[in-house]
């Protein structure tokens, strides 16, 4: 079983990255970009087969590691192996 | 006085943070590796050092932070004990959550190295006794990440509450426009814990304790901690 962690910055926290980003786009004259925002994405291999436990665990690992939540907000994504 | 510096791999201001601590106290601190889980008895001081702990990996200080000796350090600060943190050790303060806020990337996106005056917020701590309220010193500042921000509700408690260790501000003390090098809220370069045992800091006090290297105002706060 396979998950993402998908990990961006909360609304309203300055992000110069993405801010740096967007003007390089522009530069490079890719049209109609109006904002981009910079994340992490992490893809973790997960030795269980239970979902909601697995959910439970990289929830903690998010809290505790992989996201810091004074800024960031994380989305935890599980990807079943099809049977 | 007793002192230890905890050592990370990838700290590298650890002997700038002894010697100047070792000029104020008279008494070498002891360097501790990150692994450990107990401090050594009787520590009145724990000195969290510069530097790219784990290499800046996922973010800075983050890996640090959640390191085995940390659960000691903040068992130290629970019973009043005085913890550094400068640089690195202040993002590491942070993402332990032993200090509010965070350390993000400059404002301008480039790693900062040069000169920069603080205004000392207040002189009644265990880290300041040796300056006086509102004084204008000039130290050293190191970093790509000092861009401190909280939500507006801490920013107005560490106001509020008398937080604010060092403010950045230019040689006349003005705070404010091209004074704030990386952006940081209210000009924020250190907050203390609730009970001001706890300070964190961006700018290196340890470098500007010997007048060869540029000047001698840091070495008010490790003078202050020798008091302590």
């Amino acid at each position: 079983m396979k998950a993402r962690i998908i990990v961006t910055l909360k609304n309203g926290v300055l992000d110069p990255q993405g801010k740096a980003i967007e003007h390089a786009l522009a530069s490079l004259g890719i049209k109609g970009v109006a904002g981009v925002r910079q994340g992490k994405a992490f893809d973790v291999e997960l030795t269980g087969a239970d979902v909601e436990a697995a959910r439970a665990d990289l929830a903690a690992a998010c809290e505790k590691l992989l996201a810091n939540t004074v800024i960031e907000n994380y989305a935890i994504d599980i990807r079943p192996d099809a049977s | 006085m007793k002192a230890v510096v905890v050592v990370f791999p990838g700290s590298n201001r650890e002997g700038d943070l002894a010697r100047a601590i070792a000029q104020a106290t008279r008494r070498r601190p002891e360097m501790l590796w990150h692994a450990e889980t107990e401090l050594p008895a009787g520590v009145d001081l724990v000195a969290l050092p510069g530097g790219f702990s784990y290499g800046d990996y996922l973010r800075c200080g983050a890996i640090a932070g959640r390191a085995p000796i940390m659960t000691a350090v903040r068992r130290h600060s629970e019973r009043g004990g005085l913890v550094l943190g400068v640089c690195n050790g202040f993002q590491i303060l942070c993402e332990s959550g032993l200090l509010p806020g965070v350390l993000m990337r400059n404002a301008n996106l480039r790693f900062i190295c040069r000169m920069q005056h603080l205004r000392v917020e207040r002189a009644d701590t265990p880290f300041t006794r040796h300056y006086a309220e509102r004084q204008v010193v000039k130290v050293a500042i190191a970093h790509g990440e000092g861009n401190y921000e909280a939500d507006d509700g801490t920013i107005a408690r560490l106001e509020g509450d008398g937080l604010v260790a060092f403010r950045y501000c230019d040689e006349a003390g003005r705070v404010g426009g091209a004074a704030n090098p990386n952006g940081s809220s209210n000009d924020i370069a250190g907050v203390y814990s609730s009970r001001r045992n706890v300070l964190g800091m961006m700018p290196h006090p340890e470098n500007l304790i010997d007048p060869l290297v540029g000047g001698t105002d840091g070495r008010g706060l490790f003078e202050s901690l020798a008091a302590a």
